[in-house]
């Protein structure tokens, strides 16, 4: 019997070891860094969308980090500069990803402004990206006859039009304005 | 702050060093243990030289063309007493054990459809888009937890279950909590996919199912434990095989990382994802290596009714693995951001892994060597062999994806999925699969119905896994190279990857067939009405006596 409780200790402590220097210890270093004020809380509507990002796996597809020069082409495609701890400062749960069947999306803020480009990727990756593997989320909008005042419509080319009117729902502009949000494009902080 | 770190890290090299010298001493002093050591301890009487495989009748030829045959262990013969014990022990856990078996081969098939659905959304990108619970991003975290928490973890308990009292010598105590605990597993991880697909995920990779339904299966985790500890407490044993080792470790071990991952609100941000890959990692190394390392250690030497060929290099095996592996999981985060002297331990602790796989491959080697065609006769030994050498592809794989020059390339891509499969599929999975053949018949005393379905089921997984693996490494390097070149634009990366994306599917497909055929056999077996073997062999006794 002692030699198994010598083994189950052994091994309890060897994981709790790796635990704090894994762990704990990267959390200690990281709580020495001053806030950076040039990230914003993001603001309610951003805040669902998010949520919806994380709901619907995004993350499989799509990583959220930038990784620096001597591992990657990332700066070289314009996708960055090479991101810190500090930028995920409001990001909880994380979505840093591990998979790059889409494009990384730190600064898609940046790369992509348009509300209607957004909201039509949404409903139809394809529309407006030909090649496109995304799948489509038509049920983040609504098919209607006529379009009341304020909805945002948007308008398919004739291949993926249906004949009725396609109204994004308040999801898809949460979403789409999440997506606008992600800008970390100033310098890093000293 | 800097000191401290520093001084962990040194202490971490000290014992990684010392470590690496004990490996050293322990392959200068192998002569003891050799045939006379400690692994004898799995043999009983007379069974030393003979082959155990309750998947087949019959002696085993040792090898092509030769006369030479192994004896099998004949179960039903000896005294009245001892083949009462025998059996008493092997079917003292036979309700929790069918339990368990029977609910991974669900979660097995669940979660292969899973697979299929995800992998056929990669080239058909609008099937199944309208309703939001199939969308991709729901099913593919149903697939991985399915297999994981659902096939993986409820397999090993199984086999676990029947195991231990076995090496232990003594009969399951407490089987009733065992299968409440099967229940409990399985109603949380219900509740979990369908929090999954209706969109309640915490959103981390591993780490989907809430805390709160997580409460369930630590609940299920605890009640299946403590019959195992007090079955340990019990041993009539004087040692504890190697195995035991690693179960009775993997079961500390899974609680605890299990609890510290899904602690909810400590961890935020870039640390929280150290946490995850910490976890997600741990989960790989600290549960479903030490289960399958634990069973190989096991069935092949009872197969081939030969001792494990050094005793102590498989112990030395086991703590560089508990103090390596526990300490890799953040090379899925190289490049990311995260301290730079934590990138740099988990690369070298990548490559320290190499030690434990040397150990295990060695052993493995040694007792095999001159009795390879055993291979072609015993199911167990075929899944088990498969199993053993992709435990050291696999690891070995693993250990150049952490270095930089390989990282730079495959990281983000395919080829980290193929990787994870050639784990979990043809590691894990297959010593998972080999060992179900060689418990069922015993715990329910009866034997398989249909041989020839055991060489469709080894068959089609077999291929099926080569072709994902072989296919989705293509891809991945093929991606790797567009996403290097910033002069390609980043869809060609996508692009290149589609005729794989689709070997893939027909890859994926051929598993699942094999999973069906594996479990239409299965309940066959159990449904199987019980031949009575042990009576009718125990009158052949009493006649030719």
């Amino acid at each position: 019997m002692n030699k198994v409780i010598a083994i189950l200790s052994g091994a309890l402590t060897i994981v709790l070891f790796a635990f704090v220097i894994i762990v704990m210890m990267p959390t200690m270093q990281a709580k020495n860094n001053k806030p950076d004020p040039n990230i914003k809380p993001y603001n309610a509507s951003e805040t669902r969308g998010r949520a919806m990002y994380v709901s619907l796996g995004c993350l499989h597809c799509h990583t959220q980090q930038v990784r620096d020069s001597i591992w990657s082409t990332d700066e070289a495609r314009g996708w960055g500069r090479p991101s810190v701890s500090t930028d995920y400062q409001y990001d909880t749960p994380h979505q840093l990803g591990t998979m790059r069947t889409g494009p990384d999306l730190m600064n898609i803020g940046v790369r992509q402004p348009s509300d209607t480009w957004h909201l039509m990727h949404l409903y139809q990756p394809r529309s407006v990206v030909p090649e496109s593997i995304m799948p489509a989320y038509p049920f983040l909008f609504k098919e209607v006859e006529k379009a009341e005042k304020g909805d945002a419509v948007i308008t398919m080319p004739p291949k993926f039009s249906i004949g009725k009117t396609i109204v994004a729902n308040q999801q898809a502009i949460d979403l789409t304005n999440y997506m606008k949000s992600l800008k970390r494009n100033h310098p890093i902080p000293k | 702050m800097d000191f401290t770190i520093a001084f962990f890290i040194a202490l971490c090299f000290v014992l990684s060093i010392t470590a690496l010298f004990a490996f050293i001493w322990s392959l200068g002093n192998k002569g003891k243990s050799i045939l006379h050591g400690d692994g004898n301890i799995i043999f009983g009487e007379h069974e030393l030289g003979k082959s155990e495989e309750p998947a087949i009748d019959g002696p085993l030829p040792l090898a092509r063309g030769s006369d030479t045959n192994v004896e099998t262990v004949n179960y039903h013969r000896g005294s009245e007493d001892e083949i009462n014990e025998r059996v008493a022990i092997d079917t003292s856990s036979r309700l929790p054990v069918v339990m368990f078996l029977t609910s991974a081969l669900f979660w097995l098939i669940l979660g292969s459809f899973a697979g299929v659905i995800v992998s056929l959304k990669f080239h058909f990108p609008d099937l199944l888009v309208s309703n939001i619970e199939l969308t991709f991003g729901r099913i593919r975290p149903v697939h991985l937890n399915a297999v994981v928490y659902g096939w993986s973890a409820m397999a090993g308990v199984g086999v676990v279950l029947w195991l231990l009292p076995r090496l232990l010598k003594t009969e399951l105590v407490g089987g009733r909590y065992a299968a409440s605990s099967c229940i409990l597993w399985n109603i949380a991880l219900l509740i979990g996919a369908y929090q999954i697909v209706t969109g309640h995920t915490q959103g981390m990779e591993f780490l989907e199912v809430p805390w709160h339904t997580d409460i369930l299966i630590i609940f299920a985790g605890a009640m299946v434990a403590v019959p195992l500890f007090l079955t340990l407490a019990q041993r009539k044993t004087e040692h504890l095989y190697v195995s035991g080792w690693y179960f009775s470790a993997a079961l500390i071990w899974f609680p605890v990382i299990f609890f510290i991952g899904n602690v909810p609100g400590i961890f935020t941000g870039a640390e929280q994802a150290i946490v995850n890959w910490w976890f997600g990692h741990n989960i790989l190394g600290l549960w479903v290596t030490p289960i399958a390392v634990g069973c190989a250690y096991y069935f092949i030497p009872k197969v081939l009714g030969v001792s494990v060929y050094s005793y102590r290099l498989s112990l030395i095996g086991f703590w560089a693995l508990a103090l390596f592996y526990s300490q890799v999981g953040i090379h899925h985060l190289l490049g990311g951001p995260v301290p730079m002297w934590l990138q740099t331990m988990s690369i070298v602790q990548s490559v320290m892994m190499l030690i434990p796989i040397t150990a295990f491959l060695i052993n493995m080697y040694s007792i095999l060597k001159g009795r390879w065609s055993v291979v072609k006769y015993s199911p167990t030994l075929r899944f088990m062999l498969i199993g053993a050498a992709m435990y050291a592809g696999a690891s070995v794989q693993g250990t150049f994806e952490a270095i930089r020059s390989v990282n730079y390339l495959v990281h983000f891509t395919h080829y980290t999925v193929a990787h994870a499969h050639l784990g979990l599929y043809a590691f894990f999975t297959m010593i998972m699969f080999g060992a179900m053949y060689f418990v069922l018949p015993r715990v329910t005393q009866s034997e398989w119905p249909y041989p020839k379905l055991i060489s469709w089921h080894f068959w089609l997984s077999l291929l099926g896994i080569s072709l994902y693996f072989v296919a989705l490494t293509i891809a991945g390097i093929k991606q790797g190279f567009a996403l290097a070149d910033p002069s390609i634009p980043f869809i060609e990366s996508m692009k290149v990857t589609i005729p794989y994306l689709e070997l893939r599917s027909i890859a994926g497909i051929m598993m699942t067939v094999s999973h069906i055929i594996f479990a239409l056999h299965f309940l066959a077996l159990i449904m199987k009405k019980r031949t009575a073997a042990h009576e009718q062999s125990a009158s052949l006794n009493l006649k030719e006596a």
